[in-house]
């Protein structure tokens, strides 16, 4: 129920929003736990295996019951704790894992079997049969057992990614954390002060308390006012600090947009890369339940979320409270109820010796044994020395001591400490290098003790930068010491609940250790304690604590399970944010790319590379036919291929030449200004790495043709050997991949449409086979190569990129008068197989220069990369796989890539496999399909016939072994 | 005989306005990758100092005066943006038509550049006319600081699109949270 005039929420804002289809109204300021308290709605889910009716724990994200589903349709989000959404107009929750509603639930069944369903029971009862398990059971089991569902499709909300940089990450905005940002904001480091908090002030907003003589959050909005005015402090609110990770770098999670309305253009959360040299942790404490009979009714809250609901946010959770502990922390609860002016039932301290003042009936040395209560809670019984007694009551505060936040410490392998004093772990100095962690999370739990703590922290992170601190006067403020007297679970029959978020009980616990999963990480995994989205964080240290006296263990020695990044749930979303369809990688476009798509060409991705497939004409109704059409094209008159994919090197000094005889197999220091020659790298491993061809501009001036695919790869390869093994060698060497348009033209009048577009016309004679020369085209210095890589004449023109589709437009359209035009990527893969030329599906990073035949072109008068490791007996090995031709010779006429090849009489298995085919095309010229493979002993078996078999595709045919070049071995048209 | 017509690498995707945010294209005269053969840097810095107002720039810096800038982009590389140069002792290659350059500017651009790059921005870090080669989300790229509140972005001409889309979103989610 709301308390008028009380907590830090605006009454004259009020705010509508639905829970399970029914409207509500709360306030500006509130959370949907506090909205719901407020409206005396204290079931909100099911649990996750038994589905009991859950209430809200805590108030802060730790939470384990109240996780809901926010939203509905493409856009809903499940599992959203109810403890860290804000409210706004509008909300729409809905509660989860149920069936057909909350409050009458099918599927509660589970609970009345749980004698069966103990943990370790699916281990044991769906052992057989194994098929049954991926079949039957696993989906049967994740229907019962789970939370919210997703919507099934993808998530088109905006997300952002990004990165921060600072001196010190301060982590929590409470009294440590706010007094460590301003100290070290006032030495001048940069800070960034991470608050997962929609709102900076820890528990200075949830208690009754004074700092320097003002209110808490009054205090709090002083020094807030104080750090905004500092251009070197940022303040990041609703932003959870994830993950610790290597060399500072820290992950953090911002709600930025789930607060809104309608939040437009503003992400929903934002995951930041935040990079400190320094970090103190300020993350605060964890208030622990203590186990008893049946403790998970809704209305059984942590002693301390009942102090925020009532002081930050003025709701009180229940009418007639309970108060019960084991330290004196718990008795400001009763205090603060009791001047709300709520009843406090009765206040149950586990300790006897210990006096209580005030107005409530005190039971010392008592316990909690069992409530009641259906669908929440009505009676608790009591324990106490003079007997058992019930009392009503429809909310029982409970602590069992507060654990520090040591989760972001263990992050890098780091084991927390145990401190007996406050039975709690405590971070290890050093745990995460360059991190402290100060006040509550290490273990300082006064207020006072907070402030001079986070104060030292922030003035040690400043002295370590070389910015030396200002001493602060501390504030005044409590300085209570924390009593405490460990109690972890009321011993007793029933079952007592510890992992409220996965439903595992004291008994589990025993159980495993009774079966011997003694370890705390076999404990762990046995009843999957501690593996919920809340990793344990209410439920851990009291989990181990029994286990430690199932096993006649102390808690260290015992020890603890770690925590993994995240600390808090981070949504998949949010970590691959603008990676969603196409923002997965860039998208590479040449300059025909627009002229190629309006010609209706589809395209196909070489690598980042878009490159047309083929140009579709009228009537066209398959790419074959579009296929065959522009290689008779090509064949017949010529055609045009946008090749500025491929990559373009240029290399330039008096070691150039000598540094390519020393890349490329073969020699290049013969080669003549004006000349262009094929090349072929290997790897240092003696295989093949790539080929292309180097043109000689000038003397000490050459440009490298990668392959597409290989372009990247061949620059980091030639940088490498050059800073490794030859860094005398002067020579220097840069892409110009991107400054270049280039396009070859080919087929039998590839140079009359050339002649069209220079500005002086060439001839066969003057520019013969493999020359290259700077040329002027249409007005603009060109570059121009006359290679092949059809098979027919054929040239590449290169102009700069600005012109590159005002040059291709112009080809296009000088060469439909010749009968020519545009052939795409099918086109050219038909033209190069049937001349036999290689591309990466021959040179796939397994095939050495013996295999593709090339071994001749290892040149024996010179050193080269790859030269020593290739001339290893097994790789010159007459038995490899060979390069070699196929052609159909039975009465199956196709041929498919990727195929094996047997013996003709062998069966088609794996202990026959005598090859496998790279690269097939129908050649229209052959009217056939013609393959390439590699076959064992290949070249002494021209002439033989193969089976080829395509297991995937159901596809044999028989082969006729052939020499890999199929048209014009002596390469007349090319010369021509 | 018909005259080629120039484009720009961001022709038609250019300029665009987010807020207070503004992205539009530079087109320098030219871009000239400059190298300075072994043992010939001072020669060469000295040349630069001449034609280009600045010398040869250190690692993540940049140099140059009457409307050249020299900018750092490599081992033994940096790229002079402004009319075309040649210097002895330098392999030379012209890059005009290679590159992207975007021009980032106005309240808010080192928020933006935060969601495409690791690069640490603050301003007494990464200062006027530092520069890195770094990464633009999954390009690579050069950036320059021309300003407090400006910037410079060179990435390859065909990845042009993707950059000022990706720039573009930023610039959104930034504006929005303004």
């Amino acid at each position: 129920m709301r308390l008028t005039g009380r907590g830090l929420v605006d009454p004259d804002h009020p705010i509508a929003f639905s829970f399970d289809g029914q409207t509500y109204e709360g306030l500006r300021g509130d959370t949907l736990a506090s909205a719901l308290l407020a409206n005396d709605v204290r079931l909100v889910g099911r649990s996750f295996k038994y589905h009991r009716p859950r209430g809200i724990w805590s108030a802060g994200s730790e939470e384990p019951n109240a996780l809901v589903t926010i939203g509905e349709g493409v856009g809903q989000t499940p599992n959203v704790r109810a403890t860290c959404q804000e409210l706004y107009e509008g909300l729409l929750a809905q509660s989860q894992n149920h069936w057909p509603s909350l409050k009458r639930d099918a599927m509660a069944v589970n609970d009345l079997l749980s004698p069966f369903l103990s943990a370790g029971f699916y281990y044991k009862t769906f052992m057989w049969p194994r098929a049954f398990w991926e079949t039957i059971y696993e989906p049967i089991i994740r229907r019962a057992a789970g939370l919210g569902a997703l919507p099934g499709r993808p998530d088109t909300a905006r997300y952002d990614k990004a990165w921060a940089h600072c001196d010190l990450l301060v982590i929590g905005a409470g009294p440590a954390g706010l007094m460590a940002a301003l100290v070290a904001g006032r030495a001048g480091l940069d800070v960034i002060l991470a608050e997962e908090d929609s709102r900076a002030g820890g528990r200075l907003l949830a208690e009754r308390e004074e700092v320097d003589g003002m209110p808490g959050p009054q205090w709090v909005g002083s020094v807030l006012a104080e750090l905004t005015e500092l251009p070197n402090v940022r303040l990041m609110e609703r932003t959870t600090v994830t993950g610790a990770y290597d060399q500072g770098t820290y992950g953090a999670l911002e709600r930025s947009g789930l607060h809104l309305s309608d939040p437009g253009d503003v992400p929903l959360e934002t995951f930041w890369h935040i990079v400190a040299r320094r970090a103190i942790l300020a993350g605060g404490a964890l208030e622990r339940p203590i186990a008893f009979k049946d403790n998970d009714r809704p209305g059984i809250m942590a002693a301390g979320a009942v102090r925020a609901y009532l002081n930050r946010w003025g709701v009180s959770p229940g009418r007639s409270v309970a108060v019960f502990g084991n330290n004196d922390d718990a008795h400001r609860t009763a205090k603060d109820l009791g001047e709300a002016g709520v009843r406090v039932a009765a206040i149950i301290d586990s300790r006897s010796d210990v006096e209580i003042a005030g107005d409530a009936p005190v039971y010392t040395g008592a316990e909690v044994i069992g409530t009641s209560g259906r669908l929440g809670l009505s009676e608790i019984r009591v324990r106490h020395s003079g007997g058992e007694r019930s009392i009503r009551t429809d909310c029982l505060a409970v602590s069992g001591g507060w654990n520090p936040s040591v989760h972001l410490t263990c992050h890098m392998n780091g084991r927390p400490v145990w401190r007996e004093d406050i039975a709690a772990f405590v971070p290890a100095d050093g745990a995460v290098p360059g991190l402290a962690a100060a006040g509550a999370a290490a273990g300082s739990f006064s207020t006072a003790g907070c402030l001079a703590d986070g104060a030292k922290a922030g003035a040690e992170a400043a002295e370590a930068l070389g910015r030396p601190a200002v001493k602060p006067d501390l504030p005044r403020a409590e300085d209570g010491a924390y009593a405490i007297s460990p109690l972890w679970a009321v011993p007793g029959k029933g079952r007592a609940w510890l992992d409220l978020q996965n439903d595992v009980t004291v008994k589990d616990i025993k159980l495993s250790a009774q079966e011997n999963f003694r370890s705390v990480e076999h404990m762990k995994r046995y009843t999957t304690q501690g593996m919920a989205t809340d990793q344990g964080k209410n439920s851990n240290v009291a989990a181990l604590a029994v286990l430690a006296d199932a096993t006649g263990r102390s808690i260290p020695q015992t020890g603890t399970t770690t925590f993994r990044p995240p600390y808090a749930p981070v949504s998949i979303a949010a970590m691959g944010a603008g990676s969603r369809s196409k923002g997965f990688a860039p998208e590479r476009f040449t300059t025909s790319d627009k002229a190629s798509r309006a010609l209706g060409a589809p395209m196909i991705e070489a690598r980042l590379w878009y490159r047309p497939s083929y140009f579709p004409h009228v009537g066209e109704k398959t790419w074959r036919e579009a296929c065959d059409r522009e290689v008779g094209m090509v064949r017949s008159a010529v055609g045009v291929a946008d090749v500025s994919t491929l990559g373009k090197i240029d290399i330039q000094g008096q070691d150039a030449a000598e540094f390519l005889d020393f890349v490329y197999t073969n020699t290049f220091s013969t080669l003549k200004p004006g000349r262009v020659r094929y090349g072929l790298m290997l790897r240092e491993d003696g295989h093949v790495m790539d080929d292309g061809t180097t043109a000689c501009l000038a003397e000490n001036h050459y440009v490298m043709t990668t392959t597409t695919a290989a372009a990247g790869a061949v620059m980091r390869h030639l940088d490498f050997v050059h800073q490794a093994h030859r860094p005398k060698m002067d020579l220097r060497m840069v892409s110009v991949t991107e400054h270049w348009a280039q396009f070859a033209i080919a087929g039998p009048k590839a140079r009359d449409l050339v002649n069209v577009v220079l500005d002086s016309p060439i001839d066969n004679d003057s520019f013969a086979f493999m020359s290259c020369a700077e040329v002027s085209v249409s007005g603009v210095p060109g570059r121009l190569f006359r290679i092949s890589f059809s098979g027919e004449q054929g040239y590449e023109v290169a102009v700069p990129a600005r012109y590159g589709e005002a040059l291709f437009r112009l080809l296009l359209s000088q060469a439909a008068v010749l009968g020519g035009g545009p052939y795409g990527m099918e086109a050219l893969n038909v033209l190069r197989i049937e001349k036999g030329f290689i591309t990466h599906s021959e040179i796939h990073g397994r095939t050495t220069a013996f295999d593709i035949g090339m071994q001749r072109m290892i040149s024996a008068k010179k050193d080269c990369i790859g030269k020593t490791a290739a001339a290893r007996p097994g790789l010159i090995d007459e038995g490899r796989e060979q390069l070699v031709g196929l052609k159909p010779a039975g009465p199956v006429r196709q041929l498919t890539a990727g195929a094996h090849l047997f013996d003709a009489e062998a069966s088609a298995t794996r202990e026959n496999d005598q090859g496998y085919v790279t690269s097939v095309g129908y050649s229209p010229a052959f009217g056939t399909y013609l393959g390439l493979g590699f076959l064992k002993r290949g070249r002494a078996r021209h002439g033989e016939t193969v089976r080829l078999v395509d297991h995937l595709r159901e596809i044999e045919a028989l082969c006729e072994v052939c020499d890999p070049v199929f048209l014009d071995p002596e390469g007349e048209r090319l010369r021509g | 005989m018909a005259k080629l017509i120039a484009l720009t690498p961001c022709a038609d995707l250019l300029p665009l306005v987010a807020g207070r945010i503004t992205l539009s294209e530079h087109v320098p005269e030219a871009i000239t990758s400059v190298s300075p053969f072994a043992g010939r840097g001072a020669e060469v810095s000295a040349a630069l100092k001449e034609i280009a107002g600045g010398r040869l720039p250190k690692p993540n810096r940049t140099t140059g005066a009457r409307g050249f800038r020299v900018i750092w982009t490599g081992r033994h590389q940096v790229m002079v943006l402004g009319p075309p140069v040649s210097v002895p002792g330098a392999a030379i290659a012209d890059q005009s038509d290679g590159w992207a350059v975007l021009r980032l500017a106005g309240p808010g651009a080192d928020q933006v550049l935060a969601r495409l790059t690791p690069v640490d921005l603050r301003r007494d870090v990464f200062k006027p006319g530092h520069t890195a080669r770094t990464l633009l989300r999954h390009m690579s790229c050069s950036i320059t600081r021309t300003g407090a509140e400006s910037y410079e972005i060179m990435v390859f001409r065909s990845m042009a699109k993707t950059a000022v889309h990706d720039i573009c979103e930023a610039m959104t989610s930034v504006a929005a949270r303004a």
